[in-house]
């Protein structure tokens, strides 16, 4: 148990450091590169929570594909930090107020009296035999399934508009049809000339 | 927390220590000798006799070059990032050792023998990019760079695919865990994924060859174009460990393609009257390892034959091929898994 504390406290440490460092880093690619840095701690800290579908799926989703794409266009971006600070001040008045009330919200909702150890008792630990991973998918393709079903329809309509929205063919953007070049013949490309051979050596 | 714990987690840490030594020193020389392979088989498929001249044969060919890229200096561009510059060649060595953590050798022999392993060499394969990215970004360098965007493309394009073919896998042997998959393919050579998921296979193993960004999908390199792509800047050691990352990525997809569609440690003569006793001495993991190698060469075969691919049909065929045919697959396999169609999803 108290070797599990330790890495808990290791991983929360680097945690709440690399979280820190995505928003006072100067270079956005390193701001980047920190964020996958959480997000890896954070699946350390869900697989010794016993959820390692989740901590898992997390890596794979998250810092292998979205933060893929984050870096891919952060690294395109040439931007300069400088102007985007320079309204700081002008923009705190506003800023504040909704910064507090954020805060209060997570504080009314997160707070000892739902989520105390009184309230929610330790969960039980369970043996090696134990899969996280079908315990998730029993639950979410039968009690769930509908919610399941609904969220994947969304995603795919989202997904559509996404393509929808940014899919414009160019006029003159030039493109290859595959099926035309693929049926191309040898008697279209090459044509084979006899020659006579060169006498005078 | 008393004493004797204390003592246990060292002693549990220590096994687990050499275990990982006994798996990764003979993948190190399994990497040093496929490029041997890679130079011999080339060399004969296109006339030439290959490396010939350090040891009898050549043999000591690829110890020689590892002696000579470890003693080469280390060069850092004078405009690049540094830090990330040199963490660059990690990243990308860290997750091709650590998938192995996974791989049954032979019925149990596994490091650890996680619950849902498919998804852990998933996720491991798909984070190998970072070393890439952040090499091409970190050097400073155009033709780096340009690497280093193809890559990042092309991993996330042919991941997709992959991922689908082993939702394929997982459909067929009701378990995400790699020695149930294997488990479930016992019985006879046509019992083994290969036949029924032929589609799914043939496109797992070409994504795996656009994952590791070998020929003819290498763009991420392209001497051709852009010199040597992503790891243009980089010298001696941290150029090695790009190299090495490469081949032990490649021979994990080759045992990953040996173990959910030929069988993994299965004998092929299985189920047939003669031949199953006469081979029933050889050890499960010679033949995972033969499976293997019939991949490899394969890789090695291709890097000989195809001429590398155009940006834009990698593109094509990983996005409006791949995908398509795994995503009908999948429904032709749910309606056999719920016929029942023998003899695998009986």
């Amino acid at each position: 148990m108290a070797f599990e504390k330790l890495v808990f406290y290791i991983l929360a440490a680097i945690l709440v450091y690399a979280a820190t460092r995505v928003i006072t880093v100067r270079n956005p690619v390193h701001a980047v590169l920190h964020l996958v840095l959480a997000f890896f701690t954070c699946s350390g800290l869900w697989l010794l929570l016993e959820a390692e579908f989740l901590a898992i799926t997390l890596v794979l989703v998250y810092v292998g594909a979205v933060m893929v794409l984050f870096l891919f266009v952060v690294m395109m971006l040439d931007i300069n930090l400088a102007p985007m600070k320079e309204g700081f001040v002008r923009y705190l008045p506003v800023g504040l107020p909704v910064a507090l009330l954020m805060l209060l919200e997570m504080y009314l909702v997160v707070r000892a009296k739902y989520f105390g150890v009184e309230q929610m008792p330790l969960p039980p630990r369970h043996g090696a035999d134990y899969s996280n991973t079908a315990e998730l998918g029993g639950v979410l393709y039968t009690d769930y399934v509908y919610p399941f079903e609904i969220a994947a329809v969304i995603l795919l309509v989202a997904i559509v508009a996404a393509i929808a929205l940014t899919m414009r063919r160019r006029p003159d953007s030039k493109y290859q049809n595959p099926a035309q070049q693929i049926s191309v013949r040898r008697q279209d490309r090459v044509r084979l000339v006899r020659m006579e051979a060169d006498k005078n050596e | 927390m008393n004493e004797i714990s204390l003592i246990d987690w060292i002693i549990t840490g220590g096994w687990i220590l050499i275990k990982i030594v006994v798996i990764v020193a003979p993948l190190m020389l399994a990497v040093a000798y496929l490029t041997y392979a890679e130079r011999k088989i080339i060399g004969y498929m296109q006339l030439r006799i290959g490396p010939n001249r350090v040891g009898p044969r050549g043999w000591l060919q690829p110890i020689a070059d590892a002696l000579k890229l470890m003693l080469k200096e280390i060069i850092i561009p004078a405009n690049s990032n540094r830090y990330l510059f040199v963490v660059a060649p990690t990243l990308a060595i860290g997750p091709a050792l650590a998938a192995w953590a996974v791989i049954p050798f032979d019925d149990g022999l596994v490091l650890a023998d996680v619950d849902a392993s498919l998804l852990y060499i998933l996720a491991l394969t798909s984070i190998g990019v970072y070393g890439v990215i952040i090499a091409g970004w970190a050097a400073n360098s155009k033709y780096a760079f340009l690497g280093a965007m193809r890559s990042a493309a092309q991993i996330v394009a042919y991941e997709i695919a992959m991922g689908f073919a082993l939702v394929g896998v997982l459909m067929a042997a009701g378990s995400i865990n790699l020695g149930d998959i294997v488990r479930a393919q016992e019985g006879s050579l046509v019992h083994w994924f290969w036949l029924p998921l032929l589609p799914l296979f043939l496109i797992y193993f070409i994504s795996g060859v656009a994952e590791t960004n070998r020929a003819p999908f290498d763009v991420a390199e392209g001497e051709s174009e852009i010199v040597a792509g992503f790891h243009v800047e980089y010298s001696g050691m941290t150029f090695a460990v790009f190299f090495l990352a490469e081949y032990a990525n490649m021979i994990l997809i080759a045992t990953l393609a040996a173990l959910m569609f030929l069988g993994g440690w299965l004998s092929p003569f299985q189920g047939v009257p003669l031949l199953e006793p006469m081979f029933a001495w050889v050890p499960g993991m010679v033949w995972l390892m033969l499976k293997a190698a019939l991949f490899l060469f394969c890789y090695l075969w291709f890097r000989a034959t195809f001429p590398r691919y155009r940006y834009d049909q990698i593109m094509r065929l990983g996005w409006k091929v791949f995908i398509p045919i795994t995503i009908v697959w999948l429904a032709i396999e749910g309606a056999a898994v719920v016929g029942g169609l023998g003899p695998w999803f009986d």
